[in-house]
């Protein structure tokens, strides 16, 4: 994900001059080339994400379009207040990149685990919320997100996950994805634990078990028909999502199905679970730990069906 | 088109002293009506307004987003009374619209709002965010070859949050030539002395160890800022610092370098002995 995005983030600026890459010090051999080929359209702002946030949005007041790029909750929670009253109240044509939400570093410690990321800048008025599930979703969303005016945050992951996707099914902005079709559930998901879920339908279809599998990488806008669908057409909702469960994805969720109405017959919530996370261990052994891995997700959708 | 009275580097004419008079009765109508704090940090900086909005500053009431404006952003967004009477009295909007300040329903918040408000450059409140917005202004506009500059006025207390030392050290080590930083130094912040709280001394060093150039003033002295901000000439020079002495209450006596006017709003004989000095005709 985080090579789609450089990538698509060079073809861009080669034919848009307004773009430029602000980064807090971070990128050791990823963004050397985007700084090698665009060195007027790149700047180093060092470990300050306060003044990092800051100069994005005075750039952005000025005609640029700007992307902070940073990892884990840098660019986020570290400069919250920039970003709530600076970028987004005065609608600055700012896209905040972290690179490494939920696990992606996840040996690094509780400092570097983005888990609350999606929840927070969700709740914040203003801001395009982004969680693309793969290198194609991540593609596809770095071109709207330039040609949507006004404040995004893009949630990304180091690594690509390991289920090959592409268009079609094709990646629209603000729609939820539809990746497999099924009707005894629908298991909706954002970022890159989306591979997990495109897993864990394939080991539940050997049990006979068929799931819709919607990747939902757009948080906001929030495409509240596909989870009113889901909620009609199938036999019920789970959410998945490396992020707390407190006002995430599942939240949204959940807020969508009362208020259309639309109440799935059963409805669960597979996430972190109020806490933070200090057993040391890669993205794959915490997400085990966290019970949304592949096997973990089977089985909690296998106990929910009737 | 854009200065009223003299232009950046001549003499100030009474027409600036003038005005930051003006900007004071506003400021004490509007925040006795609203019973609203801060008097006592407008009254501080109401000189350092006055002669930008009056001298300094190259823009136009007519056209408030013209591109090659300078862009002044008042970062201790809680003396936001003083900006929105400098615009009133310079042409943006009519002076009738500051009776609406902290009003239910209207734009003119406490702190400083661009929504609605011609000529508000940007809105603040929260301490240590105007001069990294500026550091960003000023670097967009020496990357597009603009000639515009950009002004940020700090309060000294502010200089407590280390945001503002971020954007210190990014502007002195990118030689932003045409941001300049005027700090409204008064020495009394929001319960005691700056240097009871967390001294700042020796702030001008400070500023200087940072790659700034500064330039130290006495802040009520028109003469002194108009020649102080003569700046931005050239785009990679060393950004200037207006350290500006300043007395927080300015301009009437009880009011003057006193914390309690930070918080106090002026009612009744208050109201008309400050008027009284500041020469209100009644």
């Amino acid at each position: 994900m985080r090579n789609a995005f450089i990538r698509q983030l060079m073809e861009s600026a080669a034919n848009d001059s307004r773009i430029v890459l602000v980064t807090g010090d971070l990128g050791f051999g990823v963004l050397d080339e985007f700084e090698k080929r665009f060195p007027r359209q790149f700047l180093n702002a060092g470990v300050a994400e306060q003044n990092m946030t800051a100069v994005a949005t005075g750039m952005a007041l000025e005609g640029h379009v700007v992307f902070t790029y940073s990892i884990g909750n840098f660019p986020t929670l570290r400069c919250l207040e920039q970003l709530r009253n600076d970028t987004f109240y005065h609608e600055a044509n700012v896209k905040v990149v972290s690179v490494g939400g939920g696990f992606s570093y996840g040996q690094l410690g509780m400092s570097h685990h983005a888990t609350e990321d999606l929840s927070i800048m969700r709740a914040l008025p203003g801001v395009t919320v982004c969680a693309p599930g793969s290198a194609y979703e991540t593609s596809v969303l770095v071109r709207e997100l330039i040609e949507r005016p006004g404040p995004a945050y893009l949630r990304l992951e180091r690594s690509a996950p390991d289920f090959k996707d592409s268009a079609p099914p094709v990646c629209e902005f603000g729609k939820a994805r539809l990746l497999r079709e099924g009707r005894d559930c629908t298991l909706i998901a954002s970022g890159g634990v989306v591979a997990e879920v495109v897993a864990a339908a394939e080991i539940l279809k050997l049990s006979g078990v068929s799931c819709r599998v919607l990747s939902l990488h757009t948080l906001k806008p929030f495409d509240v028909e596909a989870v009113a669908a889901a909620a009609a057409e199938t036999g019920g909702i789970v959410t998945i999502e490396e992020n707390t469960i407190s006002g995430g994805l599942g939240g949204a969720v959940a807020e969508a199905c009362l208020e259309l109405d639309s109440r799935p017959r059963f409805f669960r919530r597979l996430g972190i679970r109020d806490c933070y996370i200090s057993v040391v261990g890669d993205q794959d052994y915490l997400r085990r730990a966290a019970g949304i891995d592949r096997e973990s997700i089977a089985k909690s959708v296998a106990g929910l069906l009737p | 088109m854009v200065n009223t009275n003299s232009g950046p580097g001549q003499p100030a004419t009474a027409a600036t002293r003038d005005l930051a008079r003006r900007i004071r009765l506003h400021a004490l109508k509007m925040t006795s009506r609203g019973g609203t704090a801060h008097i006592g940090s407008v009254f501080s900086m109401a000189d350092l307004i006055a002669v930008l909005y009056g001298s300094v500053l190259r823009v136009d009431p007519r056209n408030p987003k013209w591109p090659e404006r300078d862009r002044f952003i008042l970062s201790k967004g809680h003396a936001g009374a003083g900006v929105y009477a400098a615009l009133a009295e310079r042409g943006f909007f009519e002076i009738e619209r500051l009776e609406q300040h902290y009003a239910n329903g209207s734009v003119l918040s406490g702190h400083v709002s661009h929504k609605g408000n011609p000529g508000v450059e940007l809105s603040t409140g929260s301490l240590g965010h105007g001069l990294g917005i500026g550091c960003g202004m000023a670097y967009a506009g020496r990357l597009g070859g603009k000639a515009h500059r950009v002004f940020v006025v700090m309060s000294d207390g502010e200089c407590d949050e280390g945001s503002n030392w971020e954007a210190i050290q990014f502007a002195g080590h990118h030689r932003l030539g045409r941001l300049t930083a005027v700090v409204d130094y008064n020495g009394i912040q929001s319960l005691k002395s700056t240097e009871e709280t967390l001294g700042l001394e020796p702030f001008a060093d400070k500023w200087r160890a940072f790659r700034w150039e500064v330039r130290e003033v006495d802040g009520h002295d028109h003469d002194a800022l108009v020649r102080a901000l003569d700046v931005g000439a050239d785009a990679n020079a060393a950004p200037v610092c207006v350290l500006a002495r300043t007395i927080k209450g300015k301009g009437v006596s009880f009011m003057e370098n006193s914390v309690l006017w930070h918080y106090r709003s002026a009612k009744d004989a208050e109201l008309e002995a400050a008027l009284r000095e500041l020469g209100a005709v009644r």
